[in-house]
This record gives structure tokens, sequence and C-alpha cells, in this order.
């Protein structure tokens, strides 16, 4: 050990670990750092304009097309984010706490399996089940629970959130059961011992406990959904479009990359930006409560 | 309500798309609505008789069976790494190669093709989609095989060591065997997640598009749905047997390393 810089454990490590670190780094750090470096220059028609300017971002600041877009698709992701996360607790509750251990896999994989498969098509059938003349409202006017078909709920904001909420699902379960069964079980029988009831245990004891992995679902539904272009195109309608379909545009049809990657740089921060505002309130929050 | 009948509630509501593919599939009518109209195979008869589309599949199954070797052979060294070894900066190392975890797809898909068209002026192509395919099935490898090389008892490995086994003979022999099952469930979750991409695949496909790419295509005519119908229930059959193959090796491997199955891929 003596002499060398790492000892030959470090060494190694770091010898293993390489490939897929260089890889990380040239396809992922790399590819950022361009994207940033991107949103400086501006494009003419065809030619690529090095001069680094703000032009996008001062593009992105005065025309409210942008700022309306933006605004839309972070109320869209929180409203996506809360759904998911809010249906997905009782689920996740219910594995951990009243299934039987050994049947415990078989219902995460009960529940990861629809995730698993055919994204497009699982999206597009959303379409088909919340549509005018769609699998929902032809179930409900069938049953004669309504007489007209119900118009709220497709090309959207809310067709973008339930179709989000039901893509996200795992991503919000899984995350949330991990961090309930690390709870200790003699802890709600201490809660219950010392003459709390039920509810008040689970509000005082579980839920706490369990907030590292509500954290967690909401970070790892927020930040992805704001992505996501596929499911406000096919399901929401003028009203449901969000930032991601315009960087696409910006990239694809405009032929405009420089205006996308600021847009892209925008939508990051701004996600990243009200992430690490939440991680804070909740430490703040969880301090002030311990 | 209780909530054991949520619980059943929310499975059905995870599942009512699934439900409603086949039915649509196998429906004698070219709109996509209730009521049905009859039964018919002829949309799979379609599919047979579709040559875009086979390409489309070849170009896909290409690039998620590449992929799925490239992301389990940098999964390995990723898990060994960190399940063995320590080395500075650890954590952060770790911690960048799983982030494509939780980056947006789009973004992902469109810094990717600045470095390859804008700053590079290469063509888009099959090796670009794989190249990213890589990037983001890595992490899914990362946790799948975590919980193999974590578990392996050192022991087992000193004992081949000092019998005189060379690093790499002890690796193929002894460390391999143990943690296989975990590198067959990470090959065909890759597999599946790379054949089902579509967001950056859209952005990095070149002038042969992967099969979503093919079926993004597909969506916006009418007439070609039933046939997407029909495409999509072959996939969803094809990929829950290859998620019950994945789970059966992930759970075998679990086993093998004396653990208690705590559930889940993620």
């Amino acid at each position: 050990m003596a002499g060398a810089v790492f000892s030959k454990n470090a060494r190694s490590g770091l010898l293993m670990v390489s490939p897929p670190f260089i890889y990380a780094v040239a396809l992922l750090a790399v590819p950022l750092g361009a994207i940033v470096l991107f949103s400086f220059w501006t494009q003419d028609y065809l030619t690529l304009i090095t001069e680094p300017t703000l032009a996008n971002y001062r593009e992105a600041w005065d025309n409210p097309l942008y700022g309306e877009l933006l605004q839309r698709s972070l109320w869209i992701a929180a409203a996506a984010t809360a759904v998911t996360v809010v249906l997905a607790f009782p689920i996740a509750y219910f594995v951990s706490f009243h299934v039987r251990p050994e049947r415990k896999s078989l219902w995460l994989f009960l529940i990861t399996i629809p995730f698993w498969t055919s994204y497009l098509i699982r999206v597009f059938l959303w379409k088909v089940i919340l549509g005018f003349n769609g699998v929902l409202n032809t179930s409900l006017q069938g049953l004669g629970l309504i007489e007209e078909p119900l118009t709220f709920i497709l090309y959207n904001a809310n067709a973008v959130v339930i179709t989000l909420a039901h893509a996200f699902a795992p991503f919000a379960i899984l995350p949330i059961f991990v961090a309930l069964e690390r709870i200790d079980r003699s802890l709600l029988e201490a809660g219950r011992d010392l003459g709390e009831t039920t509810l008040m245990t689970f509000w005082r004891v579980t839920l706490p406990l369990a907030m590292p992995g509500v954290v967690a679902a909401v970070l790892i539904v927020f930040i992805p959904t704001i992505g996501d272009y596929v499911t406000p195109r096919l399901v929401g309608g003028p009203e449901g479009s969000m930032i991601a379909n315009m960087i696409q545009v910006q990239f694809l049809r405009l032929n405009n990359a420089p205006m996308g990657a600021a847009l892209a740089v925008i939508a990051m921060a701004s996600v990243s930006a009200l992430a690490l505002l939440f991680v804070w309130l909740n430490r703040r929050f969880l301090r002030v409560k311990q | 309500m209780s909530l054991r009948t949520y619980a059943v509630a929310y499975l059905i509501f995870l599942y009512l798309p699934i439900f409603l593919l086949p039915l649509f599939a196998f429906n004698d009518s070219t709109i996509i609505a209730f009521p049905l109209d009859g039964f018919t195979f002829r949309w799979f008869g379609e599919l047979w008789t579709t040559p875009a589309l086979h390409d489309a599949v070849q170009n896909s199954v290409f690039i998620a069976l590449v992929t799925a070797v490239f992301s389990t052979i940098l999964g390995i060294c990723a898990a060994r790494a960190g399940a063995k070894y320590d080395f500075p900066l650890k954590r952060s190392i770790l911690g960048l190669i799983m982030v494509p975890l939780v980056l947006p797809e789009i973004i992902v898909g469109v810094s990717l093709l600045v470095v390859v068209v804008q700053l590079f002026d290469w063509s888009l192509s099959t090796w670009t989609v794989i190249a990213a395919h890589v990037l983001i099935c890595t992490p899914f490898s990362i946790a799948i095989l975590n919980g193999a090389f974590q578990n392996i008892d050192t022991s087992l490995e000193e004992a081949a060591l000092d019998l005189g086994e060379t690093p790499v003979s002890t690796f193929r022999l002894v460390t391999l065997p143990l943690v296989m099952p975990g590198i067959i469930s990470s090959l065909l979750i890759s597999f599946t997640i790379s054949l089902d991409e579509f967001i950056i695949a859209f952005f990095l496909t070149g002038a042969e598009p992967t099969m979503p790419v093919y079926i993004w295509g597909l969506l916006r005519f009418p007439q070609q749905l039933p046939a997407v119908m029909a495409l999509g229930t072959i996939l969803v059959v094809l990929s829950i047997v290859l998620l019950v193959i994945a789970e059966y090796f992930r759970r075998k491997g679990l086993a093998r390393a004396g653990l208690k199955d705590k559930g889940g891929f993620l």
C-alpha cells in the first residue's frame, strides 16, 4: 500500500468501474455539456453560428408561448406526480403490511409487468379508453350512469395526467414499498401499546418513516414526466401539449437545434430547481417534526 | 372500502390497456371502439404480409440484442466494482452511471443528437440507437446485478485463489456461476427495454426505423390501427414471457446467494 497514491483495492476498483464510467462520461456528461454549449449558439437556416449569445434564452423569455408551455408542463408533471404517488401509496402499504411475505414478490411482479410492455401502444389505448366513443364512455352509457359522453377526459391535461399516472405507477410504488419494508414493526406495536389509535400510529410513526420513499417516488416520477412527448401528443390535444413536444418540434421539424437545446436546458433547470426545493422543504418539515 | 378492494381496483386500472389489446386485435372491424364486431385473424395475417414491418422488427431485435450484451457487460463491471472494492469518489462515480434512470429520455435523445449530427457530422444509424440504449439500460442492469454481486461470499473466491487459481479463472469458475442467473435476468430486461424504447430511438434512428418508430408512423393512419393492435398483442405476450423468465432467473440467483427475496427489479 505504501508509496502508491491509491491502495491496491482502490486501483482495482477504479479499473473495474472505468468502462461504465467512461461510457457514462462520453455519452452522458459530454453530450449534456454539448447541449448547454449549443444553447448559446444560433442557427441561420442550415449554418450554425458559434458566436456565443443569449438570443435563444431571450427569445424563450420574450415569447409568451414558451413560458406558458413550460408553466403548463411543470403543472401537469406536478399534478401527474401527485396523482401517481397518492394512488400508489395505499398499494405499497397494502403489499408491505397486508400481503403474506412469500406472496410479496408476486404482487410486485404483477405491478411491474404492465410497465414493461409496449409503451406506445399502451398510451394509444388510453386514447381509445378515454375517447368520445371510447371504452369508458360507452360502458358508462351502457350502464345508464351517464346520458352524454364525458368530454373532459380526452385531449386535455386531465387525459395526460391519467395516462402518466398509469405509465409511472411502478416507479412510485417500488420506492415507497422499500421504505415501508424497512420500518421496524415493533415501533408500530409500541405506538399502539402506548395508547395511540391505529390511525394515529400511521400518522405519527408509519408515514414519517415512509417519507424517504415518498420523496424518492416524487422525484423519480416528476423528473422524467417532463420529458415525455408521446403522452401529450397522443392524448393531450392542443391544451395538453408540453415543453417536450416543443423541444421535439424545434429539433426535428423547425431544424432549430440551438433553440431546442435552450428549451431543454430551461426545462431541466426548472425541474431540478423544483426537485431540490421539494427535497429541502421535506428535510425542513421532517426536522421540525422530530 | 377495504385496502384489498382498492388493490384489486388498482390492478384493473394497471391492466386495462393490456386487456383491451387482444379484444381489438381479434375484432373484425377497422374501428377501434365498442361494440365489438366478430372474431377474425386477418389483422395478424396482415402483419405477416408487411415487409416494412419485418425489416423494422429485424432492426429492433438486432439493436436489442447488442444493447443487452453491452449494457450487461458494463453492468457487471459497475456492480462488481461497487460490491467488492472501495475507491475514491465511489458514490459520485456510481451515481453518475445511474443518472439515466431518472433523466428525462428526451434529454438523452437530443443531447446525443446534437453531438452526433451537429458536432461530429456523423450520420444516424442503428449504432447511434444502440449507443443510447446501452446508456439507459446499464442502470437497470446494475440494479439487477447488484443483488447478485453484493451477496457473493468472498471466502469462496479467496479459497479458489489459495488453491492456485488465477484471478481470471477464479472469476470464470467461481464468481460467474454464482452471478449467472443475475446476468441472464439483466440480459432479458435490457433486451425488453431496448425493444420497446421509442422516445430516444425517434431522435437517433437513421434510415431504418426501429419497431416502435415504425408503430408510431402507423398510429397516424386509422386503417392501420387494427394491425397495430395485433402487433401489440404479440409484443405483450412476448414481453410477459421474457419477464417471467427474467424473474425466474433473478429469484434463482437470490436463492443461490442464500438470500430472502425482497422483490422488484428497481
